[in-house]
């Protein structure tokens, strides 16, 4: 007798044959009615017509039949309000039996019957169920709280039932404080503002008596609870890493990732000269590797987070390398993680046993298995130095295999292998010459032309064999087209003799036979700069290029911090934060690592660098002027990245910027060349660019240089610290920006608060709304040794490519040294972006205010400035915002000012001053209202000082 | 973790949702249509990602004995949560039903709803030991049906589980036997991958102590090893107090009733694990030629005077194999033509005569020589032998 039979009702009259059944006097009939019910119910049939037949067998004393019906109601009682509340009565009536356990499953399934009527019944036999005697019954309503703020927040505050809630994590019971915080953070997480998880030492100390002796569950969600908690100093942190680190031996993987999340968040506070940092380190390292002797799925997803905590700590797992070996039978997902891993742990003391399992990989079946470890080979390579060289002939070894799909991926991993040691391997690109015809993969096809044409005076028919690509230009993918352009002008620049006509030829299919923009104006360059000033091209086109890192792969720092605050979630199988994914972005928080705050005032010394930190090396994760040169040549490539794609938007540098930044950047070094060279051909569109409308690039040129400006230069607001030693290694980075005589400059103070010196100093920024730039290279000329301080004034320029941020004057800054790089972000003042030549016509001025229309304005108050119009006037003026007419009106000063960005745009500002009135009333009108509150800030800023 | 799971489907390998369980709101069955392009994706059933997303929802899947627990979840939570849950149903139910299989489950489909229902509460996993949903729950027997249909009881209880309030959940009171005794499995697994030449790549030792303990009343135990320091790595069933452990290096608990697994641990390969068994091979292929030859030899290493038994090899042969001819010295062997799978079923090792599998390997004529090099899995069996050393001392 099996439930099966539940299954194989008559076809013809199923429903009302069950009604009848439902309805008949014998009770055990009545049961087997319903489990055919719930039998159709299982496989997704529609059995709500039955539903006041079902209600009606719910007054019953036997506990299964009341279970089915509750069962059938949490179903379908969305679907039949009016029905649901026919249960009600059942339901207050349940709460009060004498049985926990039927007490329970009453306040339980009421809360699962999603009804807006239903809930108001609730709410009293909810309240006596939150204070019943029995911990079963407790642990029950508490998670009813929370299912009932899920329908009606405002009836669960109104009704008090919170602050019942947060005294239940007081309870004796471990299981009712394991689930008052699980209904807590639930009920937080969909109100990020409110302080409902008061955490403070005691209730920790409470979590933490509780976190022994509840379920494997309820630990789960006092350890998530414990990891969003900031302890007040080291020591605090350390007792608590010490009560979790029982957890890592529990048998449930996800306890155990939960306390690795709420230990690698701790440990960012303990100093790294404490003894127990280093037991910390080495006792992460065991449950981690026994999370990989899971199933599949709990090791992938343990992999991911892996992932994390090896770009986090790479100490912790660097001796366990072998763990990560991919076994034959892993499913392929397990396989492509572990791969990954390897590479991050890879280093000169194992690379002899990763590079023999990667050849040993490459030679699998699995495709994409393949290609990654063939990719892998060449990461090595540009990883570990003294690698690279069997790297090499390992991958040589592939391309005799002549499997198509290997030697892709072979001759895509050694251009970056040239790139990284110029001039070192050169001597096989006979030997990839030799498969120039195999290779059909755009990739592929790329990264052999930039080779050609990269080493073209090396290879004797270079000409020849870029010829060979000519002849299906149009066929080739944009890729292909764009470096076989850049590879035949290098040519050319080396042997301009024998190669004029290939030039002419690539250029002209170009820029007249090609429907690409990318391809076109790249076209329209070389060709202006060959035709203009072959020696300039040949710095341009043939410059060093900057080398390329091995960590291009690596997670962002800043989202790396954020990701361990998300270890054991989505996010972390993602690497993504939260809000990049999670629906809605409802109560999502931003989360971060705290801060070291050490009691005992122990500074830490720069040698505690984690051991994996790329020092001196160049890793350009943000990229350079010199990049977008770069991009110009040949960078289009991309750095050699893995990896799900990273939300980082600096590190690809996308064909916008060739236009937005390269050109600008281009002119901008030579600007006496442009006024006067025709080049007959429309100048390039400026891209659609997001937020504010930008002028052509030319013409920011000329605001730059023709301002005449007055002497007294605009206000210079004090040198604030942007990035603290504590963040930066021992270097305080503090500075300010100004403006004058028509230049930009960022004045930097720089100290040195390490026990090391401090050499190769360089900076980058990111792409900003203002497209500000270094326009020269830091210059710090002699090293800087500890406690020393050096004050440096950067000049910049607007001709760095663009993006729009937010806040809009947001610009994201990366500093390296020969320790490590650091990333800080400050604000700049607007007024370092008014122009000198600012000041609009009267007639345009007047045009223009009626001509941008009413929804643009923007009013400001100006408060507390007892400045005469006058006075107002002289002051703003300095700052490059120049009065254009001056009015009374019924005693009021009315003073009518202009002024302009360095990108072009025009702000029209009417300011109101009332003699003995300290407020001034301010009124502005922009084509881009978005950047009048920042016009208005810097008001505020140059009245006041 | 709001609303951790909130649907969850059971799907065969024909594609066929079976069964379906909501603990919110109904979540249409088109949602799978995700998990089966992305199972239409991956070329082989076990290497479906189990983290799937779609446009509203997240899949987090297991494949367990054939069956895909699909679970539909909607909001931020750990995914190990989810995954670590859905064995455990799959547990519950092999538990159960003895097997977990679609027929099992659909035999039992009101158990299984009962169960799902009493193990998740909104997100909250309720009961999942199984001590105590078989107190609230009875596991379906012969027996009972009979008697339930003459009496017309139910298979439900109707008293709150004792264990699930107090400090030892995992335990059922007023648990009798006339014979009281307990039994503990120590099983071994050397998990090791070893190159051409015969040299140890990496090899590590897993191993679990399985108990089944039948003892009145609130038995306490404790269990001490001759040599603890090898449990570094050690994973803990929740009813060993991990003080004592940590002080005094003994296992103090009072165990579950039934079967349960104490403690599973890892000892790893730089405790150097003799390998108790060597293959010699010879695999070649000749060039221009559709043929090859294939030997395989196995022999026993120290192995302290314990038979190796159980011994079966897998050989995963290249593509481009057509067919084997073998001849094995003892036990029998298959070839799967279509996932080149050789399958050799050797039995015992008799020392005096080594087993081994000789023959000639047909190749699809044209192809070239492959390239890879096939790979062999060896699973034995030894009785009674820990190969970590590991001793058990004393009962107290």
């Amino acid at each position: 007798m099996t439930d099966s039979k539940y299954f194989t009702t008559t076809k013809k009259g199923e429903i009302f044959e069950l009604k009848a059944e439902l309805n008949s006097d014998k009770k055990e009939k009545k049961k087997e009615a319903v489990k055919k019910v719930i039998a159709s119910m299982t496989v997704g049939k529609d059995v709500s017509a039955l539903f006041p037949d079902v209600v009606n067998c719910m007054q019953t004393d036997n506990l299964e039949l009341k279970k089915l019906v509750y069962l059938y109601l949490m179903n379908y009682a969305k679907s039949q309000p009016d029905m649901a509340i026919m249960a009600v009565n059942t339901f207050v009536k349940d709460c009060e039996d004498p049985n926990p356990l039927i007490r329970a499953l009453a306040v339980r399934t009421m809360g699962c019957i999603r009804v807006d009527k239903i809930t108001e019944y609730l709410c009293e036999p909810l309240r006596k169920c939150l204070k019943d005697e029995d911990p079963y019954v407790r642990k029950t309503a508490a998670v009813c709280v929370a299912k009932l703020h899920d329908i009606n927040a405002q009836l669960v505050e109104d009704q008090g039932f919170l602050d019942t809630l947060k005294d239940l994590i007081s309870d004796s019971n471990p299981m009712v404080v394991a689930n008052a915080v699980a209904a807590l953070s639930e009920i937080a997480e969909s109100h990020p503002s409110s302080n409902l998880l008061d955490l403070n030492p005691q209730s920790i100390n409470k979590l933490l008596t509780a976190l022994n002796e509840c379920t494997e569950w309820g630990q789960i969600f006092i350890l998530d609870c414990l990891a969003n908690y900031t302890p007040k100093d080291d020591r605090e942190a350390q007792s608590i890493c010490e009560r979790v680190t029982p957890r890592l031996s529990h048998a449930n993987s996800a306890v155990v990732l939960s306390a690795v999340k709420v230990l690698m968040k701790f440990m960012e506070m303990l100093s790294k000269d404490l003894d127990y940092y280093g037991t910390l380190l080495k006792k992460l390292a065991p449950p981690l590797v026994t999370l990989l002797s899971a199933e599949p799925e709990l090791q992938y997803v343990a992999l991911r987070n892996i992932n994390l905590i090896v770009q986090k700590r790479p100490e912790i797992l660097k001796h366990e390398m072998k763990v990560f070996f991919v076994k034959y039978n892993d499913p392929i997902y397990v396989k492509l993680e572990k791969l990954d891993i390897m590479i991050r742990l890879a280093s000169q003391a194992n690379i002899a046993q990763v590079l023999a399992e990667l050849k040993e990989y490459a030679t699998e079946v699995d495709v994409d298995f393949v290609r990654k470890a063939v990719r892998a080979i060449g990461r090595c390579a540009i990883k570990v130095e003294q690698s690279a060289e069997r790297c090499v002939s390992t991958l040589l070894d592939l391309i005799q295999t002549k499997v198509n799909y290997v030697v892709q991926e072979a001759i895509v991993v050694i251009k970056d292998i040239f790139r990284k040691y110029p001039n070192k391997y050169e001597s096989v690109i006979a030997t990839l010459c030799e498969n120039l015809d195999s290779l059909d993969e755009p990739e592929a096809r790329a990264a052999m032309i930039w080779i050609v044409g990269e080493y073209a005076e090396r290879i004797d028919n270079a000409d020849e064999l870029l010829e060979s690509f000519l002849e299906g230009f149009h066929d080739e993918s944009t890729q292909v087209q764009l470096q076989l352009l850049t590879a035949i002008v290098k040519l050319f620049l080396k042997k301009p003799t024998e190669t004029q006509e290939l030039v002419q030829q690539v250029l002209s299919l170009a820029t007249q036979d090609s429907d690409n923009p990318d391809l076109r104006d790249r076209g329209y360059i070389y060709w202006r700069l060959l035709s203009t000033d072959p020696v300039a091209a040949k710095e341009v086109v043939l410059a060093e290029k900057p080398l390329i890192s091995e960590e291009t792969d690596l997670i962002e720092p800043t989202l790396l911090d954020e990701l361990i605050c998300y270890i054991g979630t989505l996010a972390s199988v993602y690497h993504k934060p939260p809000s990049a994914f999670v629906e809605g972005g409802r109560g999502v928080v931003h989360k971060s690592l705290p801060p070291r705050t050490a009691s005992n005032e122990s500074t830490e010394s720069p040698e505690t660098a984690p051991a994996g930190a790329p020092t001196g090396e160049q890793p350009d994760v943000i990229p350079t002027q010199g990049d977008l040169l770069g991009d110009l040549l040949n960078l289009d490539l991309g750095p050699p990245v893995s990896g799900p794609p990273l939300t980082t938007s600096s590190v690809q540098m996308g064909a916008v910027d060739l236009l937005g930044g390269g050109l600008d950047s281009l002119m901008g070094d030579e600007p006496e060349g442009i006024g006067d060279t025709n080049f007959g051909a429309p100048p390039p569109a400026a891209p659609a660019r997001v937020g504010a409308p930008i002028g052509s690039g030319l013409s920011d040129l000329f605001d730059l240089t023709s301002g005449v400006g007055t002497l007294s230069g605009s206000y210079v607001p004090p040198k604030a610290v942007w990035l603290p030693a504590m963040k930066a290694k021992g270097l305080e980075i503090s500075g300010t920006f100004t403006r004058q005589v028509g230049s930009i400059s960022m004045d930097l103070q720089l100290t040195n608060k390490a026990l090391q010196v401090m050499t190769d100093f360089a900076i980058q920024f990111n792409r900003n709304s203002f497209g500000l730039a270094p326009a020269a290279p830091l210059q710090v000329h002699a090293p800087l040794s500890p406690n020393q301080t050096v004050e440096i004034s950067l000049p910049l320029n607007t001709v760095g490519s663009v993006m729009k941020m937010d806040p809009l004057n947001n610009l994201q800054v990366a500093v390296k040294n020969n320790i490590d790089i650091f990333y800080f972000s400050t604000l700049y003042p607007l007024h370092i972006l008014f122009v000198e030549d600012g000041k609009m016509d009267r007639q345009m001025f007047l045009a223009t205010w009626k001509d941008i229309p009413n929804e643009n304005e923007a009013q400001f108050q100006i408060r507390d400035c007892s400045l005469n119009a006058e006075a107002v006037s002289t002051k703003l003026q300095s700052s490059n915002i120049f009065t254009i007419a001056k009015r009374n009106v019924e005693g009021q000063d009315m003073l009518y000012q202009s002024l302009k960005l360095t990108n072009g745009i025009w702000v029209l500002a009417e300011l109101r001053i009332q003699p003995g009135n300290p407020s001034f009333m301010l009124s502005l009108k922009c084509r881009a209202p978005e950047v009048s509150q920042h016009v208005y800030q810097a008001y505020e800023t140059i009245l006041k000082n | 973790m709001a609303k951790m799971i909130h649907s969850l489907f059971l799907i065969n390998c024909s594609g066929d949702i079976f069964l379906e369980k909501h603990w919110k709101s109904v979540v249409s069955q088109s949602v799978c249509d995700y998990f089966f392009e992305a199972q239409e994706k991956a070329a082989d059933v076990e290497n479906v990602p189990p983290v799937i997303s779609t446009p509203h929802h997240y899949l987090i899947s297991i494949y367990r004995d054939k069956l895909f627990f699909v679970s539909v979840i909607q909001t931020e939570v750990p995914p190990l949560f989810v995954i670590e849950f859905l064995h455990r149903v799959a547990d519950t139910f092999q538990d159960y039903f003895g097997e977990c299989s679609e027929a099992a489950i659909k035999d039992n489909v009101v158990i299984v709803y009962e169960l799902l229902e009493e193990m998740l509460d909104n997100g909250f996993p309720l009961a999942t030991e199984s001590n105590i949903l078989k107190e609230l729950i009875k596991p379906p027997t012969i027996l009972r049906s009979v008697v339930n249909s003459i009496t017309g009881s139910s298979n439900v209880g109707d008293t709150l589980p004792t264990g699930q309030l107090s400090n030892i959940p995992w335990r059922r009171a007023g648990v009798k036997y006339t014979n009281n005794e307990a039994y503990f499995d120590v099983v071994e697994e050397i998990d090791a991958i070893i190159d051409k030449s015969g040299s140890t790549v990496f090899a590590e030792i897993q191993g679990v102590i399985d108990a089944c303990i039948k003892l009145s009343g609130m038995p306490d135990l404790s269990l001490s090893f001759m040599n603890p320091r090898l449990l570094d790595d050690v994973s803990f069933h929740p009813c060993i107090r991990f003080k004592r452990w940590e002080s005094e290096r003994v296992l103090s608990f009072i165990p579950p009733d039934g079967n349960f697994r104490l403690i599973s641990y890892r000892v790893s390969s730089q405790n150097l694990v003799a390998i108790p068994v060597y293959v010699k091979h010879s695999i070649s292929f000749k060039e221009n030629s559709s043929c090859g030859r294939f030997d395989i030899t196995i022999g026993p290493k120290q192995n302290m005077g314990k038979t190796i038994e159980g011994i079966t090899v897998t050989v995963h042969m290249p593509k481009v194999v057509l067919n084997m001819n073998l001849t094995p010295t003892q036990g029998s062997y298959t070839f799967d033509p279509v996932t080149k799978v050789l399958m050799w079923d050797v039995g015992k090792i008799t020392p005096q005569k080594l087993p081994s599998l000789k023959g000639l390997v047909n190749l699809q004529s044209g192809a070239p020589k492959p390239e890879e090099n096939p790979s062999l899995n060896i699973q034995f069996k030894i009785q009674q032998l820990a190969i970590s050393g590991k001793k058990c001392l004393a009962w107290v």
